[in-house]
């Protein structure tokens, strides 16, 4: 049962335009699965931008990308690979 | 595993927003944290969804913060003189009934220096959409209060707090006429863009009002934090009721917010209505305006 369930799951990933970023953090605030935290680095207007914490988080919903003000970050999920 | 499961796809897709944005205008000249730029995503997604001819939509913004929107969508754009995108965009729409007319704009051009076209619009059944970003302030101009400031708030103009009744938006466009009315705010994201799309297909004056974070004027000088406080503020307070009565759906100073989709009746239009009526006055004497 845990077995197909973990083939289920649906796998994304998120794409980050730094320059961009103003650093709101309205993506990392309201990540579903939290996958998302701001950055160390700073962007050339001086902002921290979002980085993904880690690839097995992400779930491709695009929330972040509906919630980004700036169009910086947009979600999307994997094709299915074939059989 | 990260850069293996990246390569699975080999075409990464693109961010489909930007086919609706001018990408060289970008950077917006909104503030860090401004909810506006969060309700254009949703509005280029609710437009993607809706399937209408790009060709035959036309964007109407006023003066103000949520303005300058008309000037950031690649959509034929109107941006007109303070107070006055309602009079244009039924101009536009009268000479040719083809397009579909959106008014993006904010709630001091809206409703305060456009406040008697607001009311006519919605009476008249004009067919178009309006969006009202409300961030309870005069952004763009320094703070000023609004017609929208809730009681106690403290803007530039009332450094002790406000003490004017402010406009419940929804019960004001539902009594003069609106066909579709809802209020969310910039944290619903799903339901802003589920709105605006409904709000595009139906004919007839619809209505959406979105709360947005001001974290510049109004969250700075209430002291209330940034825009993200704001958003988390929404979040919490927010309840949904679909189809509540608009008379109970007034918004006080961080109090709680009703949102939800209000009204959603049909209506004759202002062309429709026209031309029915001339109809049967001349008879065949008439030839009813197609544009």
């Amino acid at each position: 049962m845990a077995e197909t369930q973990q083939k289920k799951k649906v796998s994304g990933s998120v794409v980050i335009t730094a320059e961009r970023c103003k650093g709101c953090s309205f993506c990392v605030e309201f990540c579903p699965t939290d996958a998302l935290k701001l950055s160390d680095q700073y962007n050339a207007k001086g902002y921290h931008p979002p980085v993904l914490v880690s690839q097995d988080l992400c779930n491709g919903c695009n929330i972040c990308g509906l919630m980004c003000p700036d169009f910086a970050v947009y979600g999307f999920m994997f094709k299915k690979k074939e059989k | 595993m990260s850069s293996e499961l990246i390569n699975i796809d080999e075409s990464m897709p693109v961010n489909t927003v930007e086919e609706y944005l001018r990408m060289d205008r970008m950077p917006h000249i909104w503030c860090p944290s401004c909810g506006i730029g969060t309700t254009v995503n949703c509005f280029a997604h609710a437009l993607e969804q809706s399937g209408l001819d790009l060709q035959k939509v036309a964007i109407v913004s006023g003066i103000g913060c949520t303005g300058r929107v008309a000037g950031y969508l690649k959509l034929d754009s109107f941006h007109t003189t303070h107070g006055r995108p309602i009079p244009f965009a039924t101009g536009l729409k009268l000479a040719n009934p083809e397009l579909k007319v959106v008014v993006y704009s904010g709630d001091g051009d809206l409703t305060a220096i456009g406040g008697n076209h607001f009311i006519h619009a919605a009476r008249r059944n004009v067919d178009m959409t309006v969006i009202l970003i409300n961030n309870f302030i005069y952004g763009m101009t320094g703070g000023q209060v609004a017609p929208t400031t809730p009681i106690g708030a403290t803007a530039t103009t009332t450094p002790h707090g406000n003490f004017e009744e402010s406009f419940n938006l929804p019960y004001l466009a539902e009594s003069c006429g609106a066909v579709y009315v809802a209020r969310w705010t910039a944290y619903h994201v799903r339901h802003v863009q589920k709105a605006i799309k409904e709000a595009l297909l139906k004919k007839g004056f619809s209505f959406v009002e979105i709360l947005a974070p001001c974290p510049t004027l109004f969250s700075r000088r209430n002291k209330l934090g940034d825009g993200l406080d704001q958003m988390i503020y929404f979040k919490e307070n927010s309840e949904i009721k679909n189809d509540a009565d608009t008379k109970s759906v007034g918004l006080t100073f961080q109090g709680k917010i009703t949102v939800g989709k209000f009204v959603d009746k049909e209506r004759t239009t202002y062309l429709d209505a026209m031309n029915e009526f001339y109809s049967k006055k001349f008879g065949d004497k008439y030839t009813p305006y197609k544009g």
